[in-house]
């Protein structure tokens, strides 16, 4: 096992509001080793951007973190001061956003944006800085890079600015890239193209990825690890094929019974009941216990993280596999 | 079984009429043309009564602006949409046998009425109901779509997008349809939220006999809940099939490509291998069959001469070129 790249401990992420102060990220630990793909799985709501956007120091206020640690190959992140944040994002950290025009300028040539996204951090000439931004549209599969650099992003579509988004993300070969639903916004086929494309690059160059995202299937094919969010918390985080095969938190199994493709075409699907709960009225005990079939009066008291073989969870009636209860029964 | 909705060579164009200066120009003999987006190009297929049909295809390929076209919302350019014989503009009324659900609920709700009057108007205007009862009817569907009956008094903002979505049903429901157009009904919502609708769609076929037109780029999804599926690309029908033979095999190489990018939770880390290019404009598309820039069995033909949907098995069509050459060598 690789050193721990990144250590998330009890991150408390909270925004005040006028219903008062809500914890959007209440309390998430995770670690992520160099070079691992992590998919952190929520929906809306769950806390996953905030997380991603934490480890970045993107809170504005009136968010605000107000607890816990994140160590990014042994720099602790918050309350670190800017000038050392802003030397690590761009060139050891980047972030990729579900909306490209995000990371994008409407009025500067990508051959702009580029070259200032290198020069920013390399002191290197402008015709060096040209010439590295052509290579990496070429790895990140755009035809002809020297003259789609002179060009604006209108003129790009929404898959190829995507594309040019993660190649300005991999300009200075970072340690981590945090990738926020890149290709939510796309088509099956461009989806296809952008996750084949991150595959490749995080495979040659060694960069670790959070890939946060609200689609278990994409994550199945991408991640090593999968770690899944609910009302601002991690309930299950373990090996993708264990947390995918034997998902042991109610949540993650209601999640996976969900998809249509886990049921019989015409059958019903077996729906979680009830809606995501507002942060606002959550109270103490776990999150997810009005919707949960499983629920008892334990659950009024909120779960402390337990660890199953690979998966650690946070839930007082985990589910078991066959043999195991019968174990338990003999 | 009878055709219920029959789409008869139906075209839907779009043009950019000329401004006055390149009306000027024209006049004075510049080559100066206005600009039109074949956004349906004669598409022939029937819905047949009871049954749900998916409509697929990716952003751009037409399947909004046909589903438009069949509960009237748009009139066709050419060709004609036939409900029970009938041409759908000529069905009196506000087109009531025919209703569509929206994408968004948020945007397709109006955030100054109350839920009585958002459900209940249709009826009311149509003397479906006594004004008196509306209410009273309100709450009873408000009861079938699987809300609290005294939600009636509230406005959309006090509801989640799941309650929004129903709520939009509920008012497709409000004036007694027989085929609901649903125009990417769930793709807003969360897996969890999503899986529940999808039910209730399920539910509200067997109760009032509905007739479904299921537009999704979701392929899970029409897998689920479809009969048979239609598949367009760039405005022309690929493919029909049965859901099944769809699924199992898929004949048109567009299919082919669509179904092996679909992200799947029982596919693991697996490498992906995209199609290549990009979905072409719909304003300049490649001549012949519009797929052939992408496909990779595309020959000298298929840049010359558009396939036509074929019968190529019973209850089986597509339009590509290489069932001649398997009919030839069969």
């Amino acid at each position: 096992m690789n050193a721990s790249l990144l250590t998330v401990r009890n991150l408390r992420t909270e925004f005040a509001t006028r219903d008062g102060v809500l914890p959007a990220v209440a309390d998430v630990s995770f670690d992520l080793a160099r070079g691992e793909v992590l998919g952190l799985v929520g929906e809306s709501g769950s806390g996953k951007s905030v997380t991603g956007f934490s480890i970045l120091g993107l809170i504005d206020p009136p968010g605000r973190i107000t607890r816990g640690s994140i160590v990014f190959d042994g720099i602790e992140l918050i309350g670190a001061a800017p000038e050392h944040l802003r030397a690590l994002r761009g060139k050891r950290i980047a972030m990729i956003f579900q909306d490209p025009m995000m990371t994008l300028n409407p009025v500067l040539s990508i051959e702009t944006q580029m070259v200032e996204t290198i020069r920013a951090h390399d002191n290197v000439s402008h015709a060096a800085a040209r010439e590295r931004a052509m290579s990496t549209l070429a790895r990140v599969g755009i035809a002809s890079p020297g003259e789609r650099l002179a060009q604006y992003p209108h003129q790009f579509s929404g898959g190829m600015r995507q594309r040019v988004a993660i190649a300005i993300a991999m300009l200075h070969s970072p340690d981590l890239i945090i990738a926020d639903e890149p290709t939510t916004a796309l088509d099956v086929t461009v989806q296809g193209q952008i996750l084949y494309e991150m595959q490749k690059l995080v495979r040659e160059s060694g960069t670790a990825l959070v890939w946060i995202t609200h689609d278990l299937a994409v994550v199945a094919g991408l991640a090593d690890r999968i770690a899944v969010m609910y009302a601002g918390r991690i309930v299950e985080t373990g090996p993708a094929d264990d947390v995918l095969e034997n998902p042991r938190h109610p949540y993650t199994r209601g999640l996976l019974d969900s998809v249509p493709a886990a049921t019989a075409p015409g059958q019903r699907l077996r729906q979680i009941s009830g809606s995501t709960p507002s942060v606002k009225s959550l109270g103490s005990g776990c999150a997810f216990r009005q919707r949960c079939p499983r629920a008892a009066l334990p659950c009024e008291m909120m779960p402390a993280i337990t660890r199953i073989d690979q998966q650690d969870l946070r839930c007082h009636f985990p589910l078991l596999q066959m043999d195991e209860v019968n174990e338990r029964a003999a | 079984m009878s055709a219920l909705l029959e789409f008869k060579a139906t075209s839907k164009r779009f043009s950019k009429r000329l401004d006055a200066v390149e009306r000027v120009a024209r006049t004075l003999g510049a080559r100066v043309h206005e600009h039109t987006v074949h956004a349906v190009d004669k598409v022939s297929f029937s819905v047949n009564e009871r049954e749900v049909v998916g409509l697929v295809g990716e952003s751009g390929c037409g399947k909004s602006t046909l589903g438009r076209v069949a509960c009237g919302l748009y009139s066709p350019s050419d060709g004609a949409v036939l409900y029970r014989g009938d041409p759908v503009a000529h069905i009196n009324g506000a087109r009531r046998p025919i209703q569509m659900i929206f994408q968004d609920p948020f945007a397709s709700l109006n955030p100054r009425m109350r839920v009585a009057d958002i459900i209940g108007e249709a009826p009311r205007v149509h003397g479906l109901v006594d004004a008196k009862q509306v209410e009273d009817y309100v709450a009873q569907l408000l009861k079938r779509v699987g809300l609290d009956a005294g939600f009636v008094r509230r406005y959309p903002h006090q509801f989640s997008g799941g309650q929004r979505a129903r709520i939009g049903i509920a008012r497709a429901l409000a004036v007694k349809p027989e085929f609901l157009v649903c125009d990417e009904a769930v793709a807003a919502l969360d897996v969890s939220i999503q899986a529940q609708v999808l039910n209730l769609f399920m539910d509200l076929r067997d109760q009032f006999q509905l007739t479904y037109l299921f537009i999704s780029h979701d392929l899970g999804v029409v897998r689920h809940l479809s009969d048979r599926v239609v598949v367009m690309y760039l405005g022309r029908l690929v493919e029909i099939a049965t859901t099944e033979a769809l699924f199992a095999r898929a004949n048109h190489p567009y299919t082919i490509a669509l179904l092996a990018e679909v992200p799947r939770i029982d596919r693991r880390r697996r490498t992906f291998v995209p199609i290549k290019g990009e979905i072409p404009s719909a304003l300049t598309p490649p001549p012949g069959c519009h797929f052939h820039p992408r496909c990779p069995y595309a020959m000298r033909r298929c840049s010359v001469e558009v396939p036509a949907l074929r019968e190529i098995a019973p209850a089986r069509w597509s339009a590509c070129h290489l069932n001649d050459i398997a009919k030839v060598s069969q």
